[in-house]
Protein backbone atom coordinates (compact mmCIF):
# COMPACT_ATOMS: atom_id res chain seq x y z
CA UNK A 1 0.00 0.00 0.00
CA UNK A 2 1.50 3.28 -1.03
CA UNK A 3 -1.04 5.68 0.47
CA UNK A 4 -0.23 7.55 3.66
CA UNK A 5 -1.54 5.83 6.77
CA UNK A 6 -4.21 7.67 8.76
CA UNK A 7 -3.14 6.08 11.98
CA UNK A 8 0.29 4.81 12.95
CA UNK A 9 0.80 3.04 16.23
CA UNK A 10 4.41 2.02 16.87
CA UNK A 11 5.56 -0.17 19.73
CA UNK A 12 2.88 1.18 22.02
CA UNK A 13 2.44 -0.17 25.54
CA UNK A 14 -0.50 0.60 27.76
CA UNK A 15 -0.36 0.11 31.52
CA UNK A 16 -3.04 0.65 34.12
CA UNK A 17 -2.32 1.31 37.78
CA UNK A 18 -3.99 -1.07 40.19
CA UNK A 19 -5.29 -0.17 43.62
CA UNK A 20 -2.07 -1.28 45.35
CA UNK A 21 0.10 0.88 43.14
CA UNK A 22 1.21 -2.06 41.00
CA UNK A 23 0.86 -1.61 37.28
CA UNK A 24 -0.68 -4.09 34.89
CA UNK A 25 0.16 -4.15 31.21
CA UNK A 26 -2.94 -4.32 29.01
CA UNK A 27 -0.99 -4.62 25.79
CA UNK A 28 2.60 -4.02 24.81
CA UNK A 29 4.65 -3.43 21.67
CA UNK A 30 1.50 -2.90 19.67
CA UNK A 31 2.20 -1.69 16.16
CA UNK A 32 -0.53 -0.99 13.65
CA UNK A 33 -0.83 1.12 10.53
CA UNK A 34 -4.30 1.97 9.34
CA UNK A 35 -4.83 3.12 5.77
CA UNK A 36 -7.61 5.42 4.61
CA UNK A 37 -10.78 3.40 3.86
CA UNK A 38 -9.75 0.54 6.12
CA UNK A 39 -12.34 -0.98 8.43
CA UNK A 40 -10.65 -2.57 11.40
CA UNK A 41 -12.42 -4.57 14.05
CA UNK A 42 -10.87 -4.48 17.51
CA UNK A 43 -11.96 -7.62 19.32
CA UNK A 44 -11.10 -9.05 22.71
CA UNK A 45 -12.48 -10.03 26.06
CA UNK A 46 -13.53 -7.54 28.72
CA UNK A 47 -10.52 -5.88 30.30
CA UNK A 48 -8.24 -6.70 27.36
CA UNK A 49 -7.70 -2.99 26.70
CA UNK A 50 -9.95 -2.33 23.71
CA UNK A 51 -11.46 0.86 25.12
CA UNK A 52 -8.04 1.90 26.46
CA UNK A 53 -6.73 1.70 22.91
CA UNK A 54 -9.40 4.16 21.76
CA UNK A 55 -8.71 6.45 24.74
CA UNK A 56 -5.02 6.40 23.93
CA UNK A 57 -5.69 7.34 20.30
CA UNK A 58 -8.04 10.10 21.48
CA UNK A 59 -5.29 11.41 23.75
CA UNK A 60 -7.45 10.89 26.85
CA UNK A 61 -5.10 8.32 28.37
CA UNK A 62 -1.30 8.30 28.01
CA UNK A 63 0.56 5.28 26.70
CA UNK A 64 3.61 4.30 28.76
CA UNK A 65 5.87 3.83 25.75
CA UNK A 66 5.77 3.97 21.98
CA UNK A 67 4.14 6.52 19.70
CA UNK A 68 0.75 7.11 18.12
CA UNK A 69 0.41 9.38 15.12
CA UNK A 70 -2.62 10.55 13.20
CA UNK A 71 -1.94 11.80 9.67
CA UNK A 72 1.77 11.59 10.52
CA UNK A 73 1.38 14.01 13.43
CA UNK A 74 1.57 13.12 17.13
CA UNK A 75 -1.84 12.74 18.70
CA UNK A 76 -3.42 15.49 20.75
CA UNK A 77 -6.76 15.83 22.49
CA UNK A 78 -9.57 17.25 20.43
CA UNK A 79 -8.23 16.34 17.00
CA UNK A 80 -10.90 17.51 14.56
CA UNK A 81 -9.93 14.73 12.15
CA UNK A 82 -11.13 12.05 14.56
CA UNK A 83 -14.80 11.15 14.95
CA UNK A 84 -16.05 9.19 17.94
CA UNK A 85 -19.08 6.95 18.37
CA UNK A 86 -19.83 5.83 21.93
CA UNK A 87 -21.70 2.82 23.20
CA UNK A 88 -25.45 3.17 23.34
CA UNK A 89 -26.63 4.34 26.74
CA UNK A 90 -30.12 4.98 27.94
CA UNK A 91 -30.60 8.73 28.09
CA UNK A 92 -32.78 10.42 30.67
CA UNK A 93 -36.05 11.31 28.95
CA UNK A 94 -35.86 14.85 30.31
CA UNK A 95 -32.48 15.65 28.71
CA UNK A 96 -33.16 18.85 26.78
CA UNK A 97 -31.18 18.02 23.66
CA UNK A 98 -32.81 17.62 20.27
CA UNK A 99 -31.57 15.12 17.72
CA UNK A 100 -30.32 17.78 15.35
CA UNK A 101 -28.42 19.56 18.11
CA UNK A 102 -26.64 16.33 18.99
CA UNK A 103 -25.37 16.20 15.42
CA UNK A 104 -24.49 19.89 15.54
CA UNK A 105 -22.25 19.24 18.56
CA UNK A 106 -20.23 16.93 16.33
CA UNK A 107 -19.52 19.84 14.03
CA UNK A 108 -18.19 22.47 16.42
CA UNK A 109 -19.28 21.63 19.97
CA UNK A 110 -15.73 21.78 21.27
CA UNK A 111 -15.13 25.36 20.13
CA UNK A 112 -15.39 28.24 22.55
CA UNK A 113 -17.96 30.97 22.05
CA UNK A 114 -21.71 30.95 21.63
CA UNK A 115 -22.00 29.08 18.36
CA UNK A 116 -24.75 31.23 16.93
CA UNK A 117 -26.95 29.44 14.40
CA UNK A 118 -25.81 29.93 10.81
CA UNK A 119 -27.39 28.98 7.50
CA UNK A 120 -24.27 27.10 6.42
CA UNK A 121 -24.19 24.95 9.55
CA UNK A 122 -27.92 24.34 9.42
CA UNK A 123 -27.57 23.03 5.87
CA UNK A 124 -24.71 20.76 6.92
CA UNK A 125 -26.78 19.36 9.78
CA UNK A 126 -29.76 18.90 7.42
CA UNK A 127 -27.59 16.97 4.96
CA UNK A 128 -26.27 14.68 7.66
CA UNK A 129 -29.75 14.18 9.14
CA UNK A 130 -30.90 13.05 5.72
CA UNK A 131 -27.92 10.77 5.20
CA UNK A 132 -28.53 8.89 8.47
CA UNK A 133 -32.28 8.84 7.77
CA UNK A 134 -33.05 10.89 10.89
CA UNK A 135 -35.16 13.71 9.43
CA UNK A 136 -38.35 12.29 10.88
CA UNK A 137 -37.13 12.71 14.45
CA UNK A 138 -34.78 15.67 14.01
CA UNK A 139 -36.73 17.81 16.47
CA UNK A 140 -37.37 15.13 19.06
CA UNK A 141 -35.25 15.10 22.20
CA UNK A 142 -32.70 12.31 22.34
CA UNK A 143 -34.32 10.76 25.42
CA UNK A 144 -37.41 9.96 23.32
CA UNK A 145 -35.52 7.98 20.68
CA UNK A 146 -35.07 4.24 20.28
CA UNK A 147 -31.59 2.75 20.61
CA UNK A 148 -31.28 2.35 16.86
CA UNK A 149 -32.38 5.93 16.18
CA UNK A 150 -29.90 7.29 18.70
CA UNK A 151 -27.01 5.29 17.27
CA UNK A 152 -27.90 6.51 13.78
CA UNK A 153 -27.50 10.04 15.13
CA UNK A 154 -24.19 9.02 16.68
CA UNK A 155 -22.92 7.99 13.27
CA UNK A 156 -24.06 11.36 11.91
CA UNK A 157 -22.45 13.19 14.83
CA UNK A 158 -19.16 11.42 14.13
CA UNK A 159 -19.09 12.02 10.37
CA UNK A 160 -20.33 15.63 10.20
CA UNK A 161 -16.83 16.94 10.89
CA UNK A 162 -15.56 14.86 7.92
CA UNK A 163 -13.03 12.90 9.96
CA UNK A 164 -10.20 10.83 8.52
CA UNK A 165 -10.53 8.33 11.34
CA UNK A 166 -13.70 7.14 13.08
CA UNK A 167 -13.35 5.45 16.45
CA UNK A 168 -16.37 3.43 17.51
CA UNK A 169 -16.58 1.95 21.02
CA UNK A 170 -19.08 -0.94 20.92
CA UNK A 171 -21.68 1.14 19.06
CA UNK A 172 -23.90 -1.88 18.44
CA UNK A 173 -24.25 -3.18 21.99
CA UNK A 174 -27.78 -3.15 23.38
CA UNK A 175 -29.24 -3.03 19.86
CA UNK A 176 -31.28 -5.81 18.30
CA UNK A 177 -29.93 -7.68 15.28
CA UNK A 178 -31.88 -5.64 12.76
CA UNK A 179 -30.69 -2.34 14.25
CA UNK A 180 -27.11 -3.66 14.42
CA UNK A 181 -27.27 -4.35 10.70
CA UNK A 182 -28.67 -0.88 9.94
CA UNK A 183 -25.97 0.89 11.94
CA UNK A 184 -23.16 -1.23 10.52
CA UNK A 185 -24.39 -0.63 6.94
CA UNK A 186 -24.69 3.07 7.60
CA UNK A 187 -21.22 3.37 9.12
CA UNK A 188 -19.75 1.43 6.20
CA UNK A 189 -21.46 3.69 3.67
CA UNK A 190 -20.44 6.87 5.49
CA UNK A 191 -16.80 5.87 5.77
CA UNK A 192 -16.72 5.17 2.03
CA UNK A 193 -18.34 8.51 1.21
CA UNK A 194 -16.06 10.42 3.56
CA UNK A 195 -13.00 8.36 2.77
CA UNK A 196 -12.45 7.61 6.45
CA UNK A 197 -10.82 4.71 8.23
CA UNK A 198 -12.78 2.97 10.99
CA UNK A 199 -11.53 1.40 14.20
CA UNK A 200 -14.49 -0.53 15.51
CA UNK A 201 -14.35 -1.99 19.02
CA UNK A 202 -16.73 -4.89 19.48
CA UNK A 203 -16.97 -8.24 21.15
CA UNK A 204 -19.10 -9.72 18.40
CA UNK A 205 -17.58 -9.51 14.94
CA UNK A 206 -20.61 -10.94 13.14
CA UNK A 207 -22.66 -7.78 12.51
CA UNK A 208 -19.66 -6.16 10.78
CA UNK A 209 -18.02 -9.23 9.26
CA UNK A 210 -18.95 -8.18 5.70
CA UNK A 211 -17.09 -4.88 6.01
CA UNK A 212 -14.05 -5.77 8.08
CA UNK A 213 -10.71 -5.58 6.30
CA UNK A 214 -8.57 -6.53 9.25
CA UNK A 215 -9.02 -7.69 12.81
CA UNK A 216 -6.98 -6.64 15.84
CA UNK A 217 -7.55 -9.31 18.46
CA UNK A 218 -6.48 -8.46 22.01
CA UNK A 219 -6.20 -11.12 24.74
CA UNK A 220 -4.00 -11.76 27.76
CA UNK A 221 -1.71 -8.83 27.05
CA UNK A 222 -1.03 -10.21 23.59
CA UNK A 223 -2.50 -9.34 20.24
CA UNK A 224 -2.84 -10.57 16.68
CA UNK A 225 -3.50 -8.51 13.58
CA UNK A 226 -4.66 -9.82 10.21
CA UNK A 227 -7.65 -10.49 8.00
CA UNK A 228 -10.60 -12.19 9.70
CA UNK A 229 -9.64 -15.45 8.01
CA UNK A 230 -6.11 -15.21 9.33
CA UNK A 231 -6.96 -14.25 12.90
CA UNK A 232 -10.29 -15.86 13.67
CA UNK A 233 -9.11 -19.44 13.65
CA UNK A 234 -8.94 -22.03 16.40
CA UNK A 235 -5.11 -22.18 16.20
CA UNK A 236 -4.49 -18.43 16.49
CA UNK A 237 -6.96 -17.84 19.31
CA UNK A 238 -5.80 -20.93 21.20
CA UNK A 239 -2.30 -19.51 21.08
CA UNK A 240 -3.51 -16.04 22.18
CA UNK A 241 -5.58 -17.27 25.08
CA UNK A 242 -3.25 -20.08 26.05
CA UNK A 243 -6.24 -22.39 26.50
CA UNK A 244 -8.13 -24.41 23.89
CA UNK A 245 -10.45 -22.19 21.89
CA UNK A 246 -12.70 -23.33 19.07
CA UNK A 247 -13.76 -21.04 16.25
CA UNK A 248 -16.90 -22.32 14.56
CA UNK A 249 -18.21 -21.02 11.27
CA UNK A 250 -21.84 -21.49 10.48
CA UNK A 251 -23.81 -19.81 7.69
CA UNK A 252 -21.42 -16.89 7.49
CA UNK A 253 -21.39 -16.39 11.26
CA UNK A 254 -18.38 -16.87 13.46
CA UNK A 255 -18.75 -18.23 16.96
CA UNK A 256 -15.83 -18.37 19.36
CA UNK A 257 -16.14 -21.04 22.04
CA UNK A 258 -13.99 -21.56 25.10
CA UNK A 259 -12.86 -18.03 26.00
CA UNK A 260 -15.04 -17.99 29.13
CA UNK A 261 -16.79 -15.02 27.61
CA UNK A 262 -20.38 -14.67 26.55
CA UNK A 263 -20.44 -15.98 23.02
CA UNK A 264 -23.47 -13.85 22.44
CA UNK A 265 -24.04 -10.37 23.56
CA UNK A 266 -25.58 -10.43 27.05
CA UNK A 267 -28.44 -8.22 25.90
CA UNK A 268 -29.25 -10.36 22.92
CA UNK A 269 -31.73 -12.54 24.73
CA UNK A 270 -33.79 -9.50 25.64
CA UNK A 271 -34.35 -8.46 22.06
CA UNK B 1 -53.81 47.29 57.11
CA UNK B 2 -52.41 47.93 53.64
CA UNK B 3 -53.41 45.92 50.62
CA UNK B 4 -51.02 43.70 48.70
CA UNK B 5 -51.69 45.66 45.54
CA UNK B 6 -51.68 49.44 45.74
CA UNK B 7 -50.79 51.74 42.87
CA UNK B 8 -51.45 55.25 44.20
CA UNK B 9 -48.36 57.51 44.26
CA UNK B 10 -46.77 55.17 41.74
CA UNK B 11 -45.24 57.86 39.55
CA UNK B 12 -43.36 59.31 42.51
CA UNK B 13 -42.02 55.93 43.61
CA UNK B 14 -40.59 54.73 40.31
CA UNK B 15 -37.55 57.07 40.23
CA UNK B 16 -36.60 55.85 43.71
CA UNK B 17 -36.26 52.31 42.55
CA UNK B 18 -34.31 52.77 39.31
CA UNK B 19 -31.29 51.08 40.88
CA UNK B 20 -33.39 48.17 42.04
CA UNK B 21 -34.87 47.73 38.58
CA UNK B 22 -31.41 47.72 36.97
CA UNK B 23 -30.10 45.28 39.57
CA UNK B 24 -33.15 43.07 39.11
CA UNK B 25 -32.81 43.13 35.34
CA UNK B 26 -29.15 42.14 35.48
CA UNK B 27 -29.85 39.33 37.91
CA UNK B 28 -32.69 38.05 35.77
CA UNK B 29 -30.37 37.95 32.77
CA UNK B 30 -27.70 36.08 34.72
CA UNK B 31 -30.16 33.78 36.49
CA UNK B 32 -32.08 32.93 33.35
CA UNK B 33 -28.93 32.00 31.42
CA UNK B 34 -26.99 30.16 34.09
CA UNK B 35 -30.21 28.38 35.12
CA UNK B 36 -30.17 26.50 31.80
CA UNK B 37 -26.84 24.95 32.79
CA UNK B 38 -28.00 24.34 36.34
CA UNK B 39 -30.82 22.26 34.83
CA UNK B 40 -28.63 20.56 32.21
CA UNK B 41 -26.09 19.59 34.85
CA UNK B 42 -28.72 18.55 37.40
CA UNK B 43 -27.52 21.03 40.00
CA UNK B 44 -30.71 22.58 41.39
CA UNK B 45 -30.10 21.27 44.87
CA UNK B 46 -26.47 22.39 44.76
CA UNK B 47 -27.65 25.93 44.06
CA UNK B 48 -29.62 25.86 47.30
CA UNK B 49 -26.58 24.59 49.20
CA UNK B 50 -24.35 27.29 47.76
CA UNK B 51 -26.87 29.98 48.68
CA UNK B 52 -26.90 28.92 52.34
CA UNK B 53 -23.11 29.14 52.50
CA UNK B 54 -23.31 32.46 50.73
CA UNK B 55 -25.71 33.59 53.46
CA UNK B 56 -23.26 32.44 56.13
CA UNK B 57 -20.46 34.39 54.47
CA UNK B 58 -22.61 37.51 54.26
CA UNK B 59 -23.75 37.16 57.86
CA UNK B 60 -20.18 36.91 59.12
CA UNK B 61 -19.15 39.89 57.03
CA UNK B 62 -22.04 41.84 58.55
CA UNK B 63 -20.96 40.82 62.05
CA UNK B 64 -17.30 41.62 61.42
CA UNK B 65 -18.09 44.89 59.69
CA UNK B 66 -16.72 43.80 56.31
CA UNK B 67 -18.33 44.26 52.93
CA UNK B 68 -21.41 42.04 52.92
CA UNK B 69 -21.27 41.33 49.19
CA UNK B 70 -17.66 40.25 49.50
CA UNK B 71 -18.52 37.94 52.41
CA UNK B 72 -21.33 36.48 50.39
CA UNK B 73 -19.08 35.90 47.36
CA UNK B 74 -16.43 34.19 49.50
CA UNK B 75 -18.97 31.84 51.13
CA UNK B 76 -20.56 31.08 47.81
CA UNK B 77 -17.37 30.31 45.93
CA UNK B 78 -16.01 28.13 48.72
CA UNK B 79 -19.21 26.11 48.73
CA UNK B 80 -19.30 25.90 44.95
CA UNK B 81 -15.72 24.63 44.79
CA UNK B 82 -16.24 22.05 47.52
CA UNK B 83 -19.36 20.78 45.77
CA UNK B 84 -17.64 20.86 42.39
CA UNK B 85 -14.49 19.02 43.49
CA UNK B 86 -16.01 16.45 45.86
CA UNK B 87 -19.33 15.94 44.15
CA UNK B 88 -18.54 15.03 40.58
CA UNK B 89 -21.29 12.40 40.61
CA UNK B 90 -24.89 13.40 41.22
CA UNK B 91 -25.37 11.05 44.17
CA UNK B 92 -22.28 12.18 46.06
CA UNK B 93 -23.13 15.76 45.23
CA UNK B 94 -26.55 15.57 46.81
CA UNK B 95 -25.18 14.23 50.07
CA UNK B 96 -22.39 16.80 50.17
CA UNK B 97 -24.93 19.58 49.61
CA UNK B 98 -27.20 18.15 52.29
CA UNK B 99 -24.27 18.18 54.73
CA UNK B 100 -23.01 21.66 53.83
CA UNK B 101 -26.40 23.35 53.81
CA UNK B 102 -27.41 23.12 57.47
CA UNK B 103 -23.80 23.79 58.50
CA UNK B 104 -23.85 27.04 56.56
CA UNK B 105 -27.29 28.05 57.69
CA UNK B 106 -26.39 27.36 61.33
CA UNK B 107 -23.23 29.44 61.15
CA UNK B 108 -25.13 32.23 59.45
CA UNK B 109 -27.79 32.25 62.15
CA UNK B 110 -25.07 32.33 64.82
CA UNK B 111 -23.46 35.35 63.17
CA UNK B 112 -26.80 37.13 62.91
CA UNK B 113 -27.62 36.38 66.57
CA UNK B 114 -24.35 37.99 67.60
CA UNK B 115 -24.89 41.00 65.33
CA UNK B 116 -26.29 44.04 67.10
CA UNK B 117 -26.99 46.36 64.16
CA UNK B 118 -30.19 46.98 62.25
CA UNK B 119 -32.55 44.03 62.27
CA UNK B 120 -33.62 44.72 58.68
CA UNK B 121 -30.09 43.86 57.51
CA UNK B 122 -30.39 40.42 59.06
CA UNK B 123 -33.75 39.57 57.63
CA UNK B 124 -32.75 40.90 54.23
CA UNK B 125 -30.02 38.31 53.76
CA UNK B 126 -32.54 35.52 54.01
CA UNK B 127 -35.51 37.00 52.21
CA UNK B 128 -34.20 39.83 50.05
CA UNK B 129 -33.80 43.58 50.20
CA UNK B 130 -33.81 44.79 46.64
CA UNK B 131 -35.66 48.03 47.37
CA UNK B 132 -32.58 49.44 49.09
CA UNK B 133 -29.90 49.12 46.38
CA UNK B 134 -27.52 52.08 46.54
CA UNK B 135 -25.01 53.09 43.85
CA UNK B 136 -21.89 51.29 45.20
CA UNK B 137 -23.96 48.16 45.74
CA UNK B 138 -25.28 48.36 42.21
CA UNK B 139 -21.74 48.77 40.87
CA UNK B 140 -20.67 45.64 42.80
CA UNK B 141 -23.61 43.63 41.52
CA UNK B 142 -23.08 44.82 37.96
CA UNK B 143 -19.41 43.79 38.10
CA UNK B 144 -20.28 40.31 39.32
CA UNK B 145 -22.98 39.94 36.68
CA UNK B 146 -20.63 41.11 33.96
CA UNK B 147 -17.98 38.57 34.95
CA UNK B 148 -20.58 35.80 34.87
CA UNK B 149 -22.05 36.89 31.54
CA UNK B 150 -18.70 37.26 29.76
CA UNK B 151 -17.49 33.88 31.05
CA UNK B 152 -20.75 32.23 30.01
CA UNK B 153 -20.39 33.75 26.56
CA UNK B 154 -16.91 32.27 26.18
CA UNK B 155 -17.68 28.76 27.42
CA UNK B 156 -21.30 28.51 26.23
CA UNK B 157 -20.92 25.96 23.43
CA UNK B 158 -18.37 23.56 24.97
CA UNK B 159 -20.19 23.80 28.31
CA UNK B 160 -23.47 22.82 26.62
CA UNK B 161 -21.70 19.94 24.89
CA UNK B 162 -20.05 18.81 28.14
CA UNK B 163 -23.31 19.13 30.09
CA UNK B 164 -25.58 17.31 27.65
CA UNK B 165 -23.27 14.80 25.98
CA UNK B 166 -20.30 14.44 28.35
CA UNK B 167 -18.75 11.26 26.96
CA UNK B 168 -18.49 12.43 23.37
CA UNK B 169 -17.53 15.94 24.51
CA UNK B 170 -14.55 14.50 26.41
CA UNK B 171 -13.60 12.36 23.42
CA UNK B 172 -13.70 15.41 21.18
CA UNK B 173 -11.27 17.24 23.44
CA UNK B 174 -13.60 19.44 25.47
CA UNK B 175 -11.81 20.09 28.79
CA UNK B 176 -14.77 18.82 30.79
CA UNK B 177 -13.07 18.91 34.19
CA UNK B 178 -11.77 22.46 33.83
CA UNK B 179 -15.12 23.59 32.49
CA UNK B 180 -16.98 22.17 35.46
CA UNK B 181 -14.72 24.11 37.84
CA UNK B 182 -15.23 27.30 35.81
CA UNK B 183 -18.95 26.67 35.89
CA UNK B 184 -18.96 26.22 39.68
CA UNK B 185 -17.06 29.50 40.08
CA UNK B 186 -19.50 31.53 38.00
CA UNK B 187 -22.42 29.72 39.63
CA UNK B 188 -21.00 30.79 42.99
CA UNK B 189 -20.81 34.40 41.78
CA UNK B 190 -24.34 34.31 40.38
CA UNK B 191 -25.69 32.91 43.64
CA UNK B 192 -23.84 35.53 45.71
CA UNK B 193 -25.31 38.30 43.56
CA UNK B 194 -28.80 36.85 43.80
CA UNK B 195 -28.61 36.47 47.57
CA UNK B 196 -28.20 40.25 47.82
CA UNK B 197 -31.48 40.79 46.10
CA UNK B 198 -33.91 37.91 46.58
CA UNK B 199 -32.26 36.48 49.71
CA UNK B 200 -30.64 33.14 50.40
CA UNK B 201 -33.89 31.25 50.82
CA UNK B 202 -35.34 32.31 47.49
CA UNK B 203 -32.34 32.13 45.16
CA UNK B 204 -33.83 29.08 43.45
CA UNK B 205 -36.73 31.16 42.15
CA UNK B 206 -34.23 33.11 40.05
CA UNK B 207 -31.59 30.52 39.19
CA UNK B 208 -33.77 27.47 38.68
CA UNK B 209 -37.48 28.17 38.21
CA UNK B 210 -37.28 30.26 34.99
CA UNK B 211 -34.95 27.76 33.29
CA UNK B 212 -37.02 24.82 34.52
CA UNK B 213 -40.14 26.47 33.11
CA UNK B 214 -38.58 27.18 29.72
CA UNK B 215 -37.27 23.62 29.39
CA UNK B 216 -40.83 22.33 29.89
CA UNK B 217 -41.88 23.99 26.64
CA UNK B 218 -38.75 23.83 24.47
CA UNK B 219 -35.55 21.87 24.05
CA UNK B 220 -34.15 24.24 21.46
CA UNK B 221 -30.61 25.35 22.28
CA UNK B 222 -31.54 28.87 21.18
CA UNK B 223 -35.11 29.29 22.36
CA UNK B 224 -34.61 27.78 25.83
CA UNK B 225 -32.20 30.46 27.11
CA UNK B 226 -34.26 33.24 25.51
CA UNK B 227 -37.46 32.05 27.18
CA UNK B 228 -35.67 31.45 30.46
CA UNK B 229 -34.30 35.00 30.55
CA UNK B 230 -37.72 36.39 29.59
CA UNK B 231 -39.40 34.47 32.41
CA UNK B 232 -36.79 35.67 34.89
CA UNK B 233 -37.19 39.27 33.73
CA UNK B 234 -40.97 39.13 34.00
CA UNK B 235 -40.71 37.64 37.50
CA UNK B 236 -38.13 40.04 38.89
CA UNK B 237 -39.25 43.30 37.29
CA UNK B 238 -42.92 42.42 37.74
CA UNK B 239 -42.23 41.49 41.35
CA UNK B 240 -40.45 44.75 42.10
CA UNK B 241 -43.17 46.87 40.50
CA UNK B 242 -45.99 45.04 42.27
CA UNK B 243 -44.23 45.07 45.63
CA UNK B 244 -43.53 48.77 45.36
CA UNK B 245 -47.15 49.80 45.65
CA UNK B 246 -47.81 47.66 48.66
CA UNK B 247 -44.60 48.41 50.53
CA UNK B 248 -44.15 44.69 51.21
CA UNK B 249 -40.96 42.65 50.56
CA UNK B 250 -40.48 41.92 46.88
CA UNK B 251 -39.51 38.27 47.22
CA UNK B 252 -43.03 36.85 47.60
CA UNK B 253 -44.06 38.64 44.43
CA UNK B 254 -41.01 37.42 42.52
CA UNK B 255 -41.37 33.83 43.68
CA UNK B 256 -45.11 33.77 43.01
CA UNK B 257 -44.81 35.11 39.47
CA UNK B 258 -41.98 32.75 38.67
CA UNK B 259 -43.91 29.82 40.15
CA UNK B 260 -47.04 30.72 38.14
CA UNK B 261 -44.99 30.86 34.93
CA UNK B 262 -43.67 27.41 35.73
CA UNK B 263 -47.18 26.06 36.27
CA UNK B 264 -48.38 27.60 33.00
CA UNK B 265 -45.44 26.05 31.15
CA UNK B 266 -46.28 22.64 32.57
CA UNK B 267 -49.87 23.06 31.40
CA UNK B 268 -48.69 24.10 27.93
CA UNK B 269 -46.40 21.07 27.81
CA UNK B 270 -49.31 18.80 28.74
CA UNK B 271 -51.62 20.35 26.13
CA UNK B 272 -48.98 20.06 23.38
CA UNK B 273 -48.71 16.29 23.82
Amino acid sequence: MSTKPVLQISNATFEVNGSQGESRTLWSNLSLEVQPHEFIAVIGSNGSGKTSLLKAILGQEPISSGTIKINAKPIHRGNGKVGYIPQHRVIDGATPLRARDLIRFGLDGQRFGFGLPSVLNRKKVDRVLASVDAEAFAKKTIGQLSGGELQRLRVGQAVIGEPDLILADEPLSALDLHQQKTIADLLDRERREHNAAVLFVTHDVNPILDYVDRVLYLANGKFKIGTPDEVLTSEVLTELYGTPVDVLRNQGRIVVVGTHEHDHHPDEEWN
Amino acid sequence: MGSIFNFSDYDQLIPLITNSLIAGGLLALVGGLIGIFVMNRDMSFAVHGISELSFAGAAFALLAGFNVVLGSVVGSILAALVIGVLGAKAKERNSIVAVLMPAGLGLGILALALYEGRAANKFGLLTGQIIAVDDPQLAGLATICLIVLVTLGVVWRPLSFASLDPEVAAARGVPTRALSIVFMLILGLAVAASVQVVGALLVLSLLVTPAAASLRVTSSQVLAPILSVSFALISVLGGILLALGAGLPISPYVTTISFLIYVICRVIERVKR
